[in-house]
């Protein structure tokens, strides 16, 4: 590989597999590659894999074999102490929203701020800044259960891209969205991406994705079926 | 993405500082910043506690009542302790002498004793001084008029000299007094102190032992308290080590909480150990007063609450150490 397309390459995965304890391969020899700025669908049936391929990605789980690598970092050669900060790079979206209900919108969005220590001033600006790219800032003071669902997922969506990361991973984000709330969904994702965040999108929603046109992988049980964009080098 | 990309945004310091301020500037930031962090830490944990008063109070009564109980015992064996050093520092005999010994006799073999080496100094009850201090004690006056004379002897109280500094009276002096044509009786008055001192040991022991078992049972309450509030609050701690957070980050809140609770245990602990002590302050002088003492209860004061305040803080931080090191798993992967 040049090192033109070392320095493209934001996500790789090489002969990725995942096992669980007294389970088939949740993944099985994995590969693909994702380059900056690149936006890309996950699909597959309920079980394929495209969970715990995007938990390798945020490192909430480690690969039973083969070799993840996100912004150049191997994650499998990450030391502990480093992996909270490998994660505020990573922005995760996911189906169940995961909102502190006991937080209002700016508090719950404020989150990633917060635990890298940001200034005060710079987190009201930030948390402001990402609660209107999302459309939720008259709503700052309000807790999450008196949010529709499409709010909610929204708010999730700004806490996910608040500390500006350039990779941002959603788990069946529109899972719990009616049609017209997963298109806006879908569309603000579509604006992230055209500020040059890279983006993975796990989904099963197969009319969704053919609407999108991008690139799409799909998984059958733990493995890489099919790639309708570029090949892995 | 890169080291420098993951590290906190901060104001840098002014650019047009020379190279040793801006690390001055640097530092007293990052100083700030730690500080602000940490005391947002320790008053949203104390906040969050307090939201829930009555799991709060049963928490500090309970860590304030396994506080208390050690502290009192303690601060009572060591007045024992002391009324017993006071009393053994005395180290006297008393030789009671025959009936038909007078006092002039009495005054002279005083002298006698008195030039012993092992003797500090002879003090002379008369027969007559006997006589008015059993009347004024005793209220029997009239039946000892009815006798017509008086039947006390002279008493000698002999205050031995501890070559060692201390202990009880030799044994060798004890028992030339016995062998004097005068003496009726010598008794060493440290005997029922000695028995008091051995019953005193074993009370200190006992009180170890107890405090080495409610000091475990803050741990546990500590600990229990901390995994029920760390289970309530696991998505907290998912999301939170998911977005980034540290260990540290997320251990510190239940620290405090710990802290908190320990703190104010032992603070309420103090002032039960305070409100006892008070409580039996007046019998114990209404006693020392019958046997002629002031003696009056010792402790209570800043020692004890230093103490109390200060272990109990510890405590708590231990507790909450050994519940929150055991549940952090969710912020590493598997």
């Amino acid at each position: 590989m040049s090192a033109a397309a070392d320095r493209s390459r934001m996500i790789q995965f090489e002969d990725v597999s995942k096992r669980y304890a007294r389970s088939p391969d949740a993944l099985s020899g994995v590969s693909f590659r994702l380059d900056k700025g690149e936006m890309a669908f996950l699909t597959g049936h309920s079980g394929a894999g495209k969970s715990t391929l995007l938990r390798l990605v945020g490192l909430v789980e480690r690969p039973t074999r083969g070799r993840v690598e996100v912004g150049g970092l191997d994650l499998g050669q990450l030391p502990k102490r480093r992996i909270p900060h490998y994660r505020r790079q990573v922005g995760m979206i996911f189906q169940d929203f995961r909102l502190l209900q006991d937080r209002t919108v700016f508090d719950n969005v404020a989150l990633p701020l917060i635990v890298a220590a940001a200034p005060g001033a710079d987190v009201g600006k930030r948390v402001r800044a990402a609660l209107d790219k999302v459309g939720l800032l008259r709503r700052e003071r309000a807790l999450p259960q008196e949010l529709s669902a499409g709010e909610q997922q929204r708010v999730g969506i700004a806490r996910a891209i608040v500390s500006r990361p350039p990779v941002v991973v959603a788990d069946e984000p529109t899972g719990n969205l009616d049609p017209e709330l997963s298109w806006e969904i879908m569309d603000l994702f579509g604006q992230l991406n055209r500020v040059g965040v890279t983006l993975l999108i796990a989904t099963h929603d197969v009319d969704l994705v053919r609407r999108m046109h991008y690139r799409t992988l799909t998984l059958r049980h733990g493995h890489l079926v099919e790639d309708t964009g570029p090949p892995v080098p | 993405m890169t080291a420098a990309r993951s590290r906190p945004h901060r104001e840098p310091p002014t650019e047009k500082a020379p190279p040793r301020r801006r690390r001055h500037l640097r530092l007293v930031a990052a100083v700030r910043a730690w500080l602000s962090r940490h005391a947002q830490a320790a008053l949203g944990a104390l906040g969050r506690f307090l939201r829930s008063p009555l799991a709060a109070v049963m928490s500090i009564a309970v860590v304030a009542i396994a506080a208390a109980l050690p502290a009192l015992l303690y601060v009572l064996l060591d007045n024992t302790n002391r009324l017993l050093t006071s009393w053994e520092g005395a180290g006297s005999l008393t030789l009671f002498l025959r009936t038909e010994i007078s006092d002039g006799a009495a005054r002279k073999l005083a002298d006698q004793i008195a030039k012993r080496d092992d003797v500090a100094r002879v003090q002379v009850i008369g027969r007559g001084e006997g006589l008015a201090e059993f009347r004024r004690l005793s209220g029997f006056g009239a039946a000892l008029d009815a006798m017509g004379e008086n039947p006390f002897p002279a008493v000698l109280v002999v205050h031995a000299r501890h070559r060692d500094g201390g202990g009880a009276p030799a044994t060798a002096l004890l028992e030339a007094l016995r062998q004097l044509p005068e003496a009726d009786v010598a008794q060493a008055d440290q005997d029922w102190v000695q028995r008091f001192q051995a019953f005193a040991a074993v009370g200190q022991r006992v009180t170890g032992i107890l405090t080495a078992l409610l000091a475990a049972g803050v741990l546990f309450v500590i600990g229990n308290t901390l995994r029920l509030e760390i289970r309530d609050r696991h998505p907290e701690i998912e999301i939170t080590a998911l977005v980034g957070g540290t260990p540290a980050f997320i251990r510190r809140p239940f620290l405090y909480l710990g802290l908190w609770l320990g703190l104010l245990g032992g603070l309420v602990g103090w002032l039960l150990a305070v409100i006892a002590l008070a409580a039996i302050d007046g019998p114990v002088s209404r006693v020392a007063a019958l046997y002629q003492s002031d003696f009056a209860l010792h402790g209570g004061g800043f020692t004890l609450f230093a103490a109390m305040v200060g272990a109990g803080t510890l405590l708590g931080l231990a507790g909450a150490w050994l519940a929150v090191g055991r549940r952090l798993g969710v912020a590493l992967p598997r």
